[in-house]
């Protein structure tokens, strides 16, 4: 359970957080939404016991500055900026195990899941790395961690859909009493495996919903698109996704991760002027 | 004890990868090699001969680079790492963060001083070989007050690293802290002053106060028991300390200045906001 009560930070007398109170439950996956600026980063901070706020954070009845170490043992983070670290990545995978007492083979195993290809970067420097690589590595080490709350700042920003897909599916696979908490700057992001939706505007909350979604986050939709004639920059965006062309006609195939469809739907809507048809299937809720 | 050890090999794994290291380590390693190649250990200047000659003048170039090496690799990987978001991660995972901060001095302090030491003992090795005599106790002392200037101005670097908001301004503020420091000795501003007899007391006083100047009276002292390098000002100081006492200043005051400002700098990251 996780208490905010009347949370502000001030940076250079300019408010970041403006009193901010929220009550998260046990198996809470909650999308912390809102512009640049909007106080995202700065909430998770202070929640990671990382900045001095005023008001008072309780994380099961605990301050996590006060007792950091009981806090962070539970806390797996994945930052939305990865850390320009020199160290190769598997130093980064033994020190992260280390001092949180966890396994650093589970670790590299959920990376390579997400596709991250281990022995090949083993011994480069963590900095050296893709984006997209970095932020495979961050998410394998926060999962691997045995932790019972996840706080993500904008995770899935730098994954390729195939990686995304994986990245729902370890997330369904998580803890189910484990607190999820990610933060994006777009809805369609995140809606998709969140049951409540937190939008902050200029540091205060400004929308607290709960969000009903029967489609589960291992599902897999097919779906068929058609359209009017064949464009290369559909052709190249469907590609992108997975998707495979029909023979001549301008016509593909493929299949989008459930939690993925609205971040597809919105990737789509660029091209509505050109759809015939669009078909989704499969899934509960398709 | 496992964390304060897990982020001094942090530390010290991520110093050994950066480049600042690798100018570091060659810088010191040429200074010995262009001592001993300009056939310094030959010549006799103001009785000094031998090995003896070539640590003189070695040690009195460190303190002039080591301080600042020292404070402005800190305050760049400390208020750096900061500044680039390696705080906000790495400090994200279960690490009290008194093993954090001086587990960080404590790799930094292997870092800063492993090189200066290498490198003096490669010239004694040199001198073995070559048949010179090796000056034993003074080559002690001297790495004692190594060690005590390294540890003073790790510790000033990291206090300066924990007040700076920005890497920027740390760095300004290390260089001014340098300048000043090497103004306010015998060589410069004292010097001055003396000549323009200002009271010896207030000389003395600032003197005695600066790391800078406390490591070069003392390492002369080392060869020059009476301070005659130093002038009339030698006696007032040897007429407070003694010989022995003064070697011992010159070897626990930088040092304990190091922990007051080290200790100052946690209590200051402690409080504030880490990343």
């Amino acid at each position: 359970m996780i208490e905010l009560k009347d949370i502000s930070k001030t940076f250079r007398r300019r408010p970041v957080l403006d009193g901010i109170s929220l009550s998260i439950a046990d198996g809470s996956r909650i999308a912390l939404v809102g512009s640049n600026g909007a106080g995202k980063t700065t909430l998770i901070r202070c929640l990671l016991g990382e900045y001095v706020c005023q008001g008072s954070v309780q994380i099961d009845g605990l301050d996590p500055r006060r007792n950091r170490q009981q806090v962070l043992k539970r806390v797996g983070f994945v930052p939305q900026l990865p850390p320009p670290l020199q160290m190769s990545v598997n130093e980064l995978v033994l020190f992260a195990a280390h001092v949180s007492d966890s396994d650093p083979k589970l670790m590299e195993d959920l990376a390579i899941s997400l596709g991250l290809e281990f022995e090949a970067v083993r011994h480069q420097p963590f900095v050296k790395l893709s984006g997209g690589q970095k932020q495979k590595l961050l998410i394998g080490i926060a999962l691997g961690r045995n932790c019972d709350m996840l706080f993500m700042d904008e995770p899935a920003a730098n994954l390729d859909p195939e990686s995304r897909q994986v990245f729902f599916k370890l997330l369904a696979e998580h803890n189910h009493k484990s607190v999820m908490l990610m933060s994006s700057h777009r809805l369609d992001e995140v809606a998709a495996f969140v049951n409540r939706v937190v939008e902050l505007d200029q540091g205060r909350v400004t929308l607290d919903d709960h969000v009903v979604d029967t489609v589960e986050l291992t599902s897999l939709l097919t779906c068929t698109i058609e359209a009017s004639r064949n464009e290369e920059a559909l052709a190249k965006a469907l590609t992108e996704w997975g998707f495979e062309k029909e023979g001549e006609a301008p016509r593909w195939q493929g299949t989008v991760a459930g939690p993925d469809r609205l971040r597809f739907l919105s990737m789509v809507s660029r091209y509505a002027g050109l759809l015939v048809s669009l078909d989704l299937q499969g899934g509960n809720g398709a | 004890m496992k964390h304060l050890m897990a982020a001094a090999r942090l530390d010290i794994a991520e110093s050994l990868r950066a480049r600042w290291f690798l100018i570091y380590t060659v810088v010191f390693g040429l200074v010995i090699v262009l001592l001993l190649v300009s056939g310094l250990t030959e010549s006799r200047v103001m009785g000094f001969t031998g090995l003896s000659r070539l640590l003189i003048i070695y040690i009195q170039i460190c303190m002039a680079i080591l301080p600042i090496f020292v404070l402005i690799t800190t305050v760049r990987s400390v208020a750096g790492d900061r500044e680039a978001g390696v705080f906000e991660y790495l400090l994200s995972l279960p690490i009290p963060l008194a093993a954090w901060y001086w587990g960080k001095l404590l790799g930094r302090f292997v870092i800063v001083f492993l090189p200066v030491f290498v490198a003096m003992t490669g010239a004694i090795l040199w001198a073995m070989v070559a048949g010179h005599t090796v000056p034993w106790a003074e080559f002690a002392l001297n790495t004692a007050f190594l060690i005590s200037l390294a540890w003073c101005f790790l510790g000033i670097g990291m206090l300066i690293s924990s007040l700076a908001k920005s890497s920027d301004v740390a760095q300004g503020a290390s260089f001014i802290l340098w300048l000043v420091l090497l103004v306010f000795l015998d060589l410069v501003l004292l010097g001055i002053m003396v000549r323009e007899q200002i009271p010896y007391n207030l000389v003395v006083s600032i003197a005695l106060t600066n790391p800078l100047q406390v490591f070069r009276t003392a390492s002369m002292a080392i060869f020059d028991p009476q301070l005659v390098l130093l002038g009339p000002t030698a006696h007032f100081i040897l007429d407070i300390f003694g010989h022995t006492g003064f070697l011992l200043y010159g070897l626990l005051y930088p040092a304990i200045m190091g922990c007051l400002t080290a200790y100052a700098g946690f209590l200051i990251f402690r409080r504030g906001d880490l990343p």
